[in-house]
């Protein structure tokens, strides 16, 4: 099959100002592939043979010839007769570039759509003449309003079907109108077609001689280019700093506004100031102005601290530094937002953990209706408030729309956006009585979680608990350990070691560990505990927890060689007698949560699978544990 | 970031070192699939020294060894293990996280549906019917377990975008793409099943004025696209760019 050429029908004009992206929508069989594929064949934009080719093929496998076949591209699609993913096709009518984007009708390829109309100045959404306004032409209008897709034109379609009724056409214009209304959206035109007979495509349809208005390629050269954000503030994020050489370039691509030398810039958060000394051009330019859209790499008067995520703004018109607001979300993820669990916000650069603090309503995007709940479910939009475990700088969307939305990633995917409509103030997140563990999680930005690291004496305990600790610190959680050996000489400095004792020291021992992990934190314990009795007590005492036995294991002679403490050399000197693994018994786990091999895996990768635990236990959290 | 030194391979090297203060950050990879065209090769030597890169390269000498050629195979298949199975050899060897490459929307149906960043698994395969939604500039940037991202800057570019573009900033390009004897290359691969197309373009005007009246598409010398229905389809399925 060959492919799809660019179009070049007609030679570039004076006229002709930058390609125009339009997406396609509408509701699955009122036909956007057929009307995609007359465009195509009228505006002379397929690939010499290409129709004769299609007609070929449709004769040799006894089909009729469809215009919807010049688009379908892969064989799944011929086979399921759904367009299967968003495509673009560039075409060019006399005034200017397009770039068409396919998007698919079927429900469960929502994402697809919202992956194309959310790079499109207008869409174009397709309504079948018969079958009326139905659930995807509304659902689809609800995803351009949060897209920020304004321009809008409405194929009434298969007029043909309709016996190219104008009352027919009006009522569907009616009807639709209002409900475009409800959502602050107006259609620049409604135009009736039969794309099939390629009636008001290009040419003027003779059999609906009472329509007066223009056609959609008319229509389409009507349309503006809306991705002018020029008179906004400055915004750049910041995506990298670079010290190639002596010098240090601070890089980003101008989101909105215009960004020139000499002018002081504020790096939030973090909120530090200086002035932009000089652009770093390769190949070297003179530009004394990065407008909107435009990457720029500068060197900055005074080192402050930089890094990325920061937004660049000016300080008169700085954004906003907070970690809580209220937003407009649309969610795609395989499994449903759900109030409380982990996610990342993605805004510009910025990258940070976050949680959904409440669900305002759920929006039905078929019905519109308002629902309560406390998930949402793939493919509704919904009014939720979000909290970042640290500050973020952002605006709300309808002061400047670059800064003011964002996705939301579960696990390594990206599963949902929005756009932000308030800030919620910290006086607003106050609640009324005791402090409950949601608002402790919200906090935190996870929940809460005990390790107990347990192990022969010298098998790399401390060690890992440590490193694990610093990773977790240094990525924002709310982390401690809790250290056997430091315990023995405060809280529990009046025990023996006799077995009672060192039952009793086990017992404190969980006893802080669950008074730390009921303030949220994740709580790192590390200690011997030589008895699995004891250790199941410590577990069943913390049942309110998310608890881990961590198995730190090394061979006696591993433990013993490496003799951190220099224990072992006094306990064959005889200078101590009970120690555990030589003269006392130590009870392996049989079924710990993670089982590390120190005498086998590096440090770096014990750490890694410490983690990993850790990551599956606090992404859901408990929200039931009593303090 | 791959580099085949045809058109947009040389495109995205200007880009990167745009991108990156004239310095291109991260190594090269030619698959060389021991076709190429000669002036290809001298290319190669002149733009690695100008460009300052760090270049790996790579040829499946097991396959070559084992007679695999145009004279006794199909270009599917000659491509398929002189290109991708290199590809992957690499891959596996280096662990790249991400690959940035030069494909673009209109040169082919099934990279018409592809995303500025596409994952690939372990296996090195395209998940082409569940992509990953991108929008607002946020890009499924993380690579899944044991796999890659490809990175395609080039995506939304059309071939008349690179040629105005090589233009507007003098990108050293090879000479092959200009006409001699009335003939040129719109479209650079191994050189038994690529064929250039008639054409007086010998300058990048003329190129450019050529682009814009054509109607034939850019790949249509390249035989390993025709070799079969869907072969495209079936060899971006399995890794080949």
């Amino acid at each position: 099959m060959s492919a799809l050429a660019p179009a070049t029908y007609t030679a570039q004009t004076e006229t002709d100002v930058g390609r125009l992206h339009v997406v396609v929508v509408g509701h699955v069989d009122h036909g956007k592939s057929t009307f995609v594929g007359r465009l195509l064949h009228d505006t002379e934009s397929l690939p010499e043979g290409k129709i004769e080719q299609v007609k070929k093929a449709c004769a040799a496998e006894g089909m009729d010839f469809e215009y919807a076949f010049l688009l379908d591209a892969l064989l799944e699609e011929q086979e399921q007769n759904i367009t299967i993913d968003t495509t673009r096709i560039f075409f060019r009518t006399k005034k200017r570039n397009y770039a068409i984007i396919d998007a698919p009708g079927h429900r469960e390829f929502l994402k697809n759509m919202v992956t194309g109309a959310a790079s499109a100045s207008a869409a174009l959404l397709v309504i079948d003449a018969q079958e009326g306004v139905m659930d995807q032409s509304r659902r689809h209008a609800v995803l351009l309003s949060l897209l920020g897709v304004k321009q809008l034109v409405v194929l009434v379609n298969k007029m043909d079907l309709v016996k190219h009724d104008a009352a027919t056409f009006q009522r569907i214009e009616t009807e639709y109108t209002a409900f475009l209304a409800s959502l602050g959206l107006k259609a620049a035109r409604f135009i009736p077609i039969a794309a099939r007979h390629g009636d008001n495509v290009v040419t003027r349809s003779k059999v609906m001689a009472w329509y007066k208005g223009p056609t959609v390629a008319e229509a389409l050269d009507d349309l503006v280019h809306v991705d002018n954000v020029a008179g906004l503030p400055l915004r750049m994020p910041v995506s990298d700093i670079y010290r190639f050489d002596h010098r240090r370039i601070i890089a980003g691509r101008v989101e909105s506004g215009s960004l020139r030398p000499g002018e002081p810039l504020v790096f939030l958060p973090g909120g530090r100031s200086t002035t932009v000394r000089a652009f770093e051009d390769w190949p070297i330019t003179k530009r004394d102005v990065v407008p909107t859209g435009a990457s720029a790499g500068f060197t900055l008067e005074e080192q402050i601290f930089v890094e990325r995520g920061q937004i660049a703004a000016h300080p008169s018109h700085a954004p906003r530094v907070g970690r809580e607001f209220r937003a407009r979300i649309f969610w795609l993820g395989r499994e449903p937002l759900a109030l409380g669990r982990s996610y990342r916000l993605r805004l510009g650069t910025q990258d940070v953990p976050a949680f959904v603090s409440r669900i305002h309503s759920i929006t039905d995007a078929d019905t519109l209706a308002a629902t309560q709940g406390d998930s949402v479910p793939k493919d509704a939009v919904a009014d939720i408030v979000l909290r970042t475990a640290a500050p973020i700088a952002y605006d709300l969307h309808h002061e400047c729309p670059v800064t003011g939305r964002f996705a939301i990633e579960d696990g390594e995917r990206i599963a949902g956006g929005g756009i932000i409509t308030e800030e919620v103030s910290s006086s607003q997140t106050n609640g009324k009585g005791r402090v409950t563990p949601a608002e402790r999680i919200a906090r935190h930005g996870h929940g809460p979680a005990i390790l107990w690291f347990t192990g022969l004496s010298g098998s790399g305990k401390s060690t890992l608990s440590e490193s694990v600790e610093r990773r977790l610190f240094d990525a924002g959680k709310h982390v401690l350990r809790v250290d056997g050996d430091e315990l023995r000489s405060s809280l529990s400095r009046d025990l023996a070691f006799t077995p009672e004792a060192r039952a009793e020291s086990v017992r404190r021992a969980a006893a802080v560990a669950g008074l730390f992990a009921d303030t949220g934190a994740i709580v790192l314990v590390t200690l011997i505990a030589p008895l699995a009795a004891d250790r199941e007590k410590s577990r069943r005492a913390l049942a309110r927890h998310a608890f881990l036995e961590v198995y730190v294991d090394a061979p006696l002679a591993v433990c013993e060689s490496r003799d951190p403490k220099g224990l072992y050399a006094k306990v064959r000197r005889g200078e101590i007698r009970e120690f555990t693994g030589i003269s006392s018994p130590y009870e392996a786990p049989q079924d710990p949560e993670v089982h590390v091999r120190t005498d086998q895996v590096d440090l770096a990768a014990a750490t890694e699978q410490v983690l990993a635990a850790i990551d599956a236990a606090v992404r859901e959290p408990r929200e039931d544990w009593e303090v | 970031m791959p580099w085949s030194m045809g058109k947009d391979s040389n495109v995205l090297i200007w880009l990167a070192r745009k991108a990156f203060a004239g310095k291109v950050p991260f190594p090269l990879l030619h698959i060389d699939t021991t076709y190429e065209f000669p002036e290809m090769y001298t290319f190669r030597e002149w733009a690695t020294k100008e460009h300052e890169l760090d270049l790996l390269i790579r040829i499946n000498q097991e396959a070559i060894d084992r007679g695999v050629s145009y004279a006794t195979h199909d270009p599917v298949t000659v491509t398929h293990e002189l290109k991708t199975l290199a590809l992957r050899a690499a891959l596996d060897e280096y662990k790249w996280d991400a690959l940035i490459t030069g494909i673009r929307r209109d040169e082919d149906p099934t990279r018409a549906k592809e995303r500025h960043f596409s994952p690939r698994s372990a296996e090195g395969v395209w998940d082409y019917k569940d992509q990953p939604p991108e929008f607002w500039g946020q890009f499924a940037s993380r690579p899944p377990a044991g796999g890659h991202v490809r990175v395609q800057p080039l995506l939304e570019w059309t071939e008349l975008d690179i040629w105005e573009y090589i233009r507007r900033e003098a990108i050293p390009i090879p000479t092959l793409y200009y006409a001699r004897d009335g003939k040129r290359f719109r479209s650079l691969g191994c050189h038994p099943i690529t064929h250039p197309v008639p054409s007086d373009a010998d300058t990048i005007d003329k190129v450019i004025d050529e682009l814009r009246l054509t109607r034939t598409s850019e790949r249509a010398g390249r035989a390993q696209d025709h070799h079969e229905r869907n072969a495209m389809q079936k060899l971006r399925a399995k890794g080949f760019m």
